[in-house]
């Protein structure tokens, strides 16, 4: 679960990180009274999206007259798949030096990583690709955390900003990272005022999804991903779909199998209209994820692919045949059927659409493609 | 990771339903199943074996040599440092959505223990004709038949059918790994090469990876030094850009992750890289003629 950077932030003074004072904006005058009280600002798009500043979604205001005019630029403008509700309006700070701050999931080492480079205010492959010799990466055992003076020893020898104050402000950081379940928390930049404070000007924080239940209260201020009506319907039954562009329906139980039938379609030379998982634990929900398939209006035909280990396969095309026969789409379906229970699976479709699956996925892809044309 | 017929396994978490239906098969196909865990039942005698409040208890009865796990997501962590902790040496861990920090957590106390985690999120293991630790359908003869043929998947749905096209052109399989779909894992896709690459009776490999993280390419940096022949698929070259990579996640993997990547790194280390699954078995019958 992604962030905007006033709930990441909101996570950093928790843990005793200074933020720049700030206000919420959600419109014009909000933001002009905002900047009334807080002096020289920048309005700043809250948007769980990088590249903001590039987007035009980050914009110095040294009066309300300026914050009003930003405001106005900014609210209801589109960045990447995001439009523009809201507004951190905060106090500018004076810069002495932008450094860059993160602790992440490195799958390689299967632990944290905490990165700290003292060259920030870029993104971080342009820190490693200018400056890879300033990157510090230190490799954590999750059970310790941040022991304070192999931290200090790591870091270079020259720093901008107090030692010890930098090494106490990463501990905080990794705190933060591990209490919020944290698949990223970055701090870029991370400033050194021109008084010597340590000061997180942006922050982004990502949330592991599988942890989202034990952290009910600091989800809520999460950003929801941006589903179609489609997609938020399918998440509420607790399916996996995806709407796509293409026109041959894909219905497949287990996500590297779904992915795979895709891929199939596509090297077929035919599209993929969605991604539909129904694997695991939602391996009876074949009805409703049929119905949410077919609610597209591009689909052309319809591609049912079972390999079932823990999914029982006869379970899943009962729901198929039963949801196909009632629905009574006036379109083809084809079938391929393996793994458990796939006679009785099989049976139904011959007995009940009076088709016969395919032995090979790549057989009934190709007739699917075929009949997409 | 190849599990043998003669070697014990605790399932932890043997009397819920999942446990109850999957220990049967498993003990069915030949898994040596020696009892269970679960705490609010010890004493008890389940599908005719014991059940201990703990994978510790259990090890001071008898000696342990791996343990699966049907544990709810929040209880994994718990769970696996009780096995670690009673020196079981292999842990299969099927679960799905398990906190990636538990994960980690659990990784790091199966590091100094010298402890082998498979998983989370995996289908299990099949050493065929033999044993299996999981819910593959290990039993089903069109899908496993024995054979000199070492398979890695990060999905049991995918790996399923892999095995299915292997058996459909004729070749057998020695052994499958299920190594997971979850983001951090104990066991990966090189961790399975290797183990496949020491194994007598793996004679060939097919590989089936994912876009996404960077475990492919490096499974090809030790294919290079391979002289069983590898056939592999990456699924995933259809699907949009994945949204869960963070700017700093990118970085650190070195930017690999995508279909075009992976690819060419297992090409280059002369592993053949097939459109579809049933092209790895047809590549892999090939380069057996």
């Amino acid at each position: 679960m992604n962030f905007e950077e006033h709930a990441g932030k909101a996570v950093l003074r928790a843990h005793g990180i200074e933020t720049p004072g700030g206000v919420l904006a959600a419109s014009v005058e909000e933001a002009a009274r905002a900047a009334e009280r807080l002096g020289p600002c920048v309005v700043k798009a809250q948007v769980a999206a990088g590249k903001r500043g590039k987007a035009g979604g980050i914009k110095l205001a040294a009066d309300p007259g300026a914050a009003r005019a930003a405001a106005a630029a900014i609210l209801g403008m589109a960045i990447g798949e995001h439009r523009v509700d809201r507004l951190l309006v905060e106090a500018q700070v004076p810069i002495a030096r932008e450094m860059y701050a993160a602790v992440l999931n490195d799958p390689a080492a299967k632990g944290p990583l905490l990165l700290f480079s003292a060259e920030g205010g870029m993104d971080i492959e342009e820190i490693a690709a200018t400056h890879p010799d300033a990157l510090v990466r230190m490799p954590l055992d999750i059970r310790k955390g941040v022991d304070g003076q192999t931290l200090a020893a790591a870091l270079p020898a020259s720093l901008p900003c107090d030692r010890a104050a930098l090494v106490a402000l990463l501990g905080r950081l990794y705190e933060a990272y591990v209490r919020s379940d944290a698949e990223l928390l970055e701090i870029n930049p991370l400033v050194v005022t021109k008084d010597g404070r340590l000061v997180a000007l942006d922050c982004k924080l990502v949330m592991d999804d599988s942890a989202i239940p034990r952290h009910a209260e600091l989800a809520r201020t999460g950003t929801p991903d941006t589903l179609t009506s489609l997609e938020a319907k399918a998440k509420a039954l607790g399916l996996k779909f995806i709407e796509l562009d293409g026109n041959v329906g894909v219905l497949a139980n287990g996500a590297g199998l779904t992915m795979t039938t895709m891929d199939a379609v596509r090297h077929y030379g035919g599209s993929p209209a969605n991604f539909m998982e129904i694997g695991g634990e939602s391996y009876t929900k074949a009805k409703p994820a049929l119905e949410l398939v077919l609610a597209n209006p591009r689909v052309k035909c319809l591609l049912v692919n079972f390999c079932g280990a823990f999914a029982r396969t006869d379970v899943m095309t009962e729901g198929v045949v039963g949801a196909w026969q009632e629905l009574n789409p006036r379109i083809p379906i084809f079938f391929t059927i393996h793994g458990t229970n796939e006679d009785e699976a099989i049976a139904l479709v011959k007995s009940r659409l009076g088709i016969t699956p395919f032995d090979l996925m790549d057989d009934a892809v190709k007739a699917a493609v075929e009949a997409a044309r | 990771m190849i599990l043998g017929g003669s070697e014990s396994v605790l399932v932890l978490g043997i009397t819920g339903k999942q446990g109850t239906f999957w220990s049967e098969r498993m003990r069915d196909y030949g898994t040596r199943i020696v009892g269970g865990v679960n705490p609010k039942r010890a004493g008890e005698r389940h599908l005719d074996l014991p059940v201990w409040a703990s994978a510790r208890d259990a090890a001071r009865s008898m000696r342990i040599d791996a343990a699966v796990m049907f544990i709810p997501p929040f209880g994994v962590k718990e769970a696996a440092l009780d096995a670690i902790e009673a020196g079981i040496g292999k842990i299969v861990c099927l679960t799905e959505h398990v906190p990636v920090h538990d994960t980690m957590y659990v990784l790091a106390a199966a590091r100094e223990r010298g402890v082998r985690l498979i998983g989370p999120n995996t289908a299990g293991i099949v050493t065929v004709g033999e044993c299996f630790a999981g819910f593959m359908p290990a039993f089903n003869p069109r899908v496993f038949q024995p054979g000199d043929v070492g398979v890695i998947s990060r999905s049991g749905s995918l790996g399923t059918l892999l095995c299915l096209n292997l058996v459909q052109v004729g070749l057998g399989i020695r052994a499958f790994i299920g190594i997971g779909g979850d983001p951090v894992i104990g066991t990966t896709t090189r961790d399975a090469l290797v183990a496949l690459d020491q194994d007598a009776g793996t004679k060939a490999v097919a590989l089936v990876g994912e876009i996404g993280g960077s475990m492919e390419e490096e499974a090809a940096e030790y294919a290079r030094s391979m002289k069983k022949p590898i056939a592999a698929f990456i699924a995933g070259a259809a699907s949009p850009p994945g949204k869960r990579m963070g700017h700093a996640g990118a970085i650190v993997m070195g930017n690999k992750g995508s279909y075009a990547g992976k690819k060419a790194a297992l090409e280059a280390a002369g592993v053949t890289v097939c459109a579809t699954p049933f092209g790895v078995a047809e590549a892999l019958r090939d380069l057996r003629r």
